[in-house]
């Protein structure tokens, strides 16, 4: 443990011809995808408080929550269409109204408030938030905004280090990430909101690093082997990065994993899409990027007009 | 592959520099004389309350319109022009009027334009098809006005809650006309709310004696609400302010003797006491109207000239509205009413739960990347092991000298950094061991597998500092934080990696000048 490594994911002879399955894997994730979209469309994401608005209001109350009393007292306050559900221990409530202008929204939320006071005497409000509906409306725009313009910039700058084919076979791929992470939050109904964002351009940004050591190496291999065929040499260079994928992304997998488990309500579901999101980003930069590049790529990436780039000695 | 002294001095340096500042973290103050930074613990994990306020700006532009319309009519009036149906819009942000006669809309205009502007171009003076003149406010002016605004409002919102005792308020500009206010240990934000939510703009003025006017008030007096219901009918106000509550100097919550109900006293600056006694010697019979936020509290006969400078306002208070009212007579009135547009609270408990949550997590992520480290790269992954802690400390010890807020999502970006980082050990290590297999020396293989893992690791560190950069920038709140501890994690990341763990590697390698590599 302390000298050399006991354990290693691949012996340094593997060769596995990963291109025999690029017409698989490219149809799997067009379809994986288009299931996504599908249910992107319908039913669609469950949207969070900051992009859908409204108030939340999460309360333990005193001894096991009293649902009937708890509407009555709202509804005591003229608080109708409030929806109180339970979660996690039974005196636990949630409960949730959607959003009207700002001023109400931020009234309401203190009515809330007191009307579980008067319910159920003792209870104390874990979490109470409000946000109106054009502050909400705001922090999607904001929202989309990041991610539109982070996969913009991440296309500009493979662009500028490598060559076009390389650049768009990866945005590409990371649409299809997308894509998919959103049929997964649609599925397992997490909430949609700036978290999610975060932990989406999280996923992007990581994705994108995985393909660029896969490109770095294919680039490299493109100026040492100048005669051989595209295909081999893209998965003569998947293989020879195979370790480091795999060790890179079960480092990144095991980061997460603490958090899926003890993060609690806020991060827990940030987390699974994390790590939902490293298994499809390191799978898609084998069987998808790759793939995407021989396609493009085929009878056009060139060899040896560019010199090495010049190399500081260390 | 050689490191000068003075390379390892600094890398060595810069950790302990690190390690130094992380100290505040740990221990309260370790010496009282330096100036020590910590990081601050954000509401999610701290509890407290976050209020996100927006200056009415519709109300600044009716107010601007109205103090238009005033001086337009005085202009008028001293040039000896005449004009008829003055109308103010404040969608549209004009001030509009017919002249007496069409032959004196030149003289109009010219008198208009002569009036003063606060910025330059703030409004333009027109006259339109149908013959009437109208003045309207330019975007740019009303913008400039919101800004100058909120640079008050923040001021005053300072003030009002410093007044009510809350710990370590942060109140800070976001955009042209919002301001964010956060509470730590608040849980409740109902009473500040309320504070923030009142303009307290609080004037005297006479009361219309005329009984006509009870009912239909003409130019420059104001039918105004009684401020308690049930406490009669409106009552007519002249728009003349004789006495401005900015003229203040104090204001207290009291018991009154006589009634044995709670008032508000005030005492003047000499401005106010000098208004106080002239109105009130010349007017002694009359009505004479407190109005707060266009609403009457209270309008007593003068009995007699008040000369001294102060008085004292009952209207039907309780001990709160007491308080509150005279806090916000000495904190000043809000240029604009604030409202709320979103807010956040979290009790004590859930930030705590929260510290806890992410602590193990932090914690056992650390230790599932030791450990992934020495099983798959032994000794060579024992230093990436000792890099990741530098990493670590130097992490801690950047956001401390930032002040930064720690929220829960940047424990979570923390977390990722660390799973991140030995990426670059992992590539260095990965191509070392294949340029072991083709052959070559320990040395050119460290040498090899250092030189062509660099390009690589700056690319994809760049690539994933764009995106955190991105939403640095577009996020709000918590998710801010998650990528500002992500960005420096990227940055602390190249420092341990390319240099640090690289040190290590370099040093084992020439004290002990091996025959084979342990990789």
């Amino acid at each position: 443990m302390f000298g050399r490594p006991l354990l290693r994911f691949v012996r340094k002879d593997t060769h596995i011809n990963f291109m025999r399955g690029r017409y698989a894997g490219l149809i799997v994730s067009a379809a994986l995808s288009l299931l996504s979209i599908v249910l992107f469309m319908h039913p669609g994401l469950t949207l969070g408080l900051d992009f859908r608005g409204g108030i939340v209001v999460e309360a333990k109350t005193s001894g096991p929550a009293d649902f009937a009393k708890l509407r009555n007292a709202l509804a005591a306050h003229n608080v109708t269409h409030a929806s109180i559900q339970a979660f996690g221990a039974p005196d636990d409530v949630l409960i949730r109204l959607d959003a009207g202008d700002e001023q109400q929204t931020n009234a309401i939320v203190d009515t809330v408030r007191h009307a579980v006071a008067e319910a159920q005497p003792g209870t104390t409000v874990l979490r109470a938030d409000a946000v109106g509906a054009s502050v909400s409306s705001e922090l999607f725009r904001n929202g989309m905004l990041a991610l539109g313009l982070s996969l913009a910039m991440i296309l500009g700058y493979i662009w500028f280090r490598f060559e076009w084919e390389f650049a768009l076979s990866a945005v590409i791929t990371l649409v299809l990430d997308l894509t998919k992470t959103m049929g997964f939050l649609v599925i397992t109904g997490f909430e949609f909101d700036l978290v999610m964002v975060a932990a989406i351009l999280t996923i992007l940004g990581y994705s994108t690093n995985d393909k660029v050591v896969v490109y770095d190496r294919v680039r490299e291999n493109l100026r040492k082997y100048r005669t051989m065929p595209l295909r081999e040499l893209i998965d003569l260079s998947i293989n020879e990065t195979l370790n480091r994928t795999l060790g890179t992304s079960s480092t990144v997998f095991l980061a997460s994993l603490p958090l899926a488990l003890f993060g609690g309500t806020t991060l827990s579901g940030f987390a699974w899409t994390m790590l939902f999101g490293i298994v499809v980003g390191t799978s898609s930069s084998i069987f998808i990027a790759a793939p995407l590049l021989l396609f493009m790529g085929e009878g056009r990436l060139k060899r040896d007009a560019k010199p090495p780039a010049p190399r500081k000695s260390a | 592959m050689y490191y000068s002294r003075l390379k390892l001095a600094s890398v060595l340096g810069v950790c302990l520099l690190g390690l130094l500042l992380c100290l505040p973290n740990g221990l309260r103050n370790p010496f009282p004389s330096m100036p020590w930074r910590q990081i601050h613990l954000g509401l999610d994990l701290r509890g407290g309350s976050y209020l996100l306020m927006q200056v009415d700006l519709k109300s600044l532009t009716h107010d601007r319109l109205q103090t238009l319309a005033d001086s337009t009519r005085e202009t008028l009036l001293k040039s000896q022009l005449g004009y008829r149906n003055i109308t103010t819009n404040a969608d549209a942000s004009t001030v509009t009027f017919m002249p007496r006669d069409a032959s004196e809309t030149e003289a109009d205009l010219a008198a208009l334009n002569k009036l003063p502007r606060v910025v330059p171009n703030e409004f333009s003076v027109k006259k339109q098809d149908n013959g009437s003149i109208v003045l309207t406010l330019s975007p740019e002016a009303l913008k400039a006005r919101a800004r100058e605004a909120v640079t008050q409002s923040i001021e005053i919102v300072r003030r009002r809650i410093d007044a009510t005792g809350a710990v370590d308020p942060e109140i800070t500009r976001q955009g042209d006309d919002r301001i964010v206010v956060e509470l730590p240990g608040v849980s409740d934000p109902e009473r500040i709310k309320a504070l923030l939510g009142t303009t307290a703009k609080m004037t005297f003025r006479l009361v219309d004696p005329n009984p006509m006017h009870a009912t239909a008030a003409p130019p420059g007096v104001s039918l105004l609400p009684m401020s308690t219901e049930g406490e009669g009918p409106p009552l007519p106000v002249y728009d003349h302010v004789d006495v401005d509550g900015t003229d203040l100097t104090n204001a207290g919550a009291v018991i009154d003797s006589q009634s044995g109900e709670w008032a508000v006293t005030f005492t003047f600056d000499s401005v106010g006491t000098h208004a106080f006694s002239t109105v009130t010697q010349a007017n002694v019979g009359r009505r004479f109207a407190i109005v707060l936020d266009n609403k009457v509290i209270e309008a007593p006969v003068i009995r007699s000239p008040i000369t001294g400078g102060s008085g004292q306002i009952t209207g039907g208070f309780d001990a709160q509205k007491a308080t509150d009212l005279a806090l916000m007579l000495r904190a000043g009135a809000l240029p604009a009413p604030l409202s709320v547009m979103e807010q956040r609270t979290i009790g004590p408990s859930l930030g705590a739960d929260s510290i806890r949550a992410g602590m193990l997590s932090l914690a056992a992520g650390f230790v599932f990347v030791i450990l992934f480290m020495a099983l798959f790269y032994g000794r060579f992954g024992w230093y990436a092991n000792v890099a990741l802690l530098a990493n670590l400390v130097l992490m801690v010890a950047i956001l401390s000298l930032f002040e930064a807020t720690l929220t829960l999502p940047g424990m979570a970006g923390m977390l990722l950094t660390l799973g991140m980082a030995v990426d670059a050990n992992i590539l260095i290590n990965e191509r070392i061991r294949e340029e072991v297999a083709r052959g070559r020396t320990p040395l050119a293989a460290m040498q090899a597998g250092f030189e062509r893992a660099t390009s690589t690791i700056v690319d994809s560190n760049a690539t994933a500092l764009l995106a955190h950069v991105m939403l640095f920038v577009f996020g709000t709140g918590p998710v801010r934080g998650f990528a500002l501890t992500i960005t420096i994690g990227i940055v602390t990341t190249l420092f341990t990696t390319l240099l640090l763990s690289r040190l290590l590697m370099v040093r084992w390698y020439a004290l002990t000048r091996p025959t084979s590599l342990p990789v």
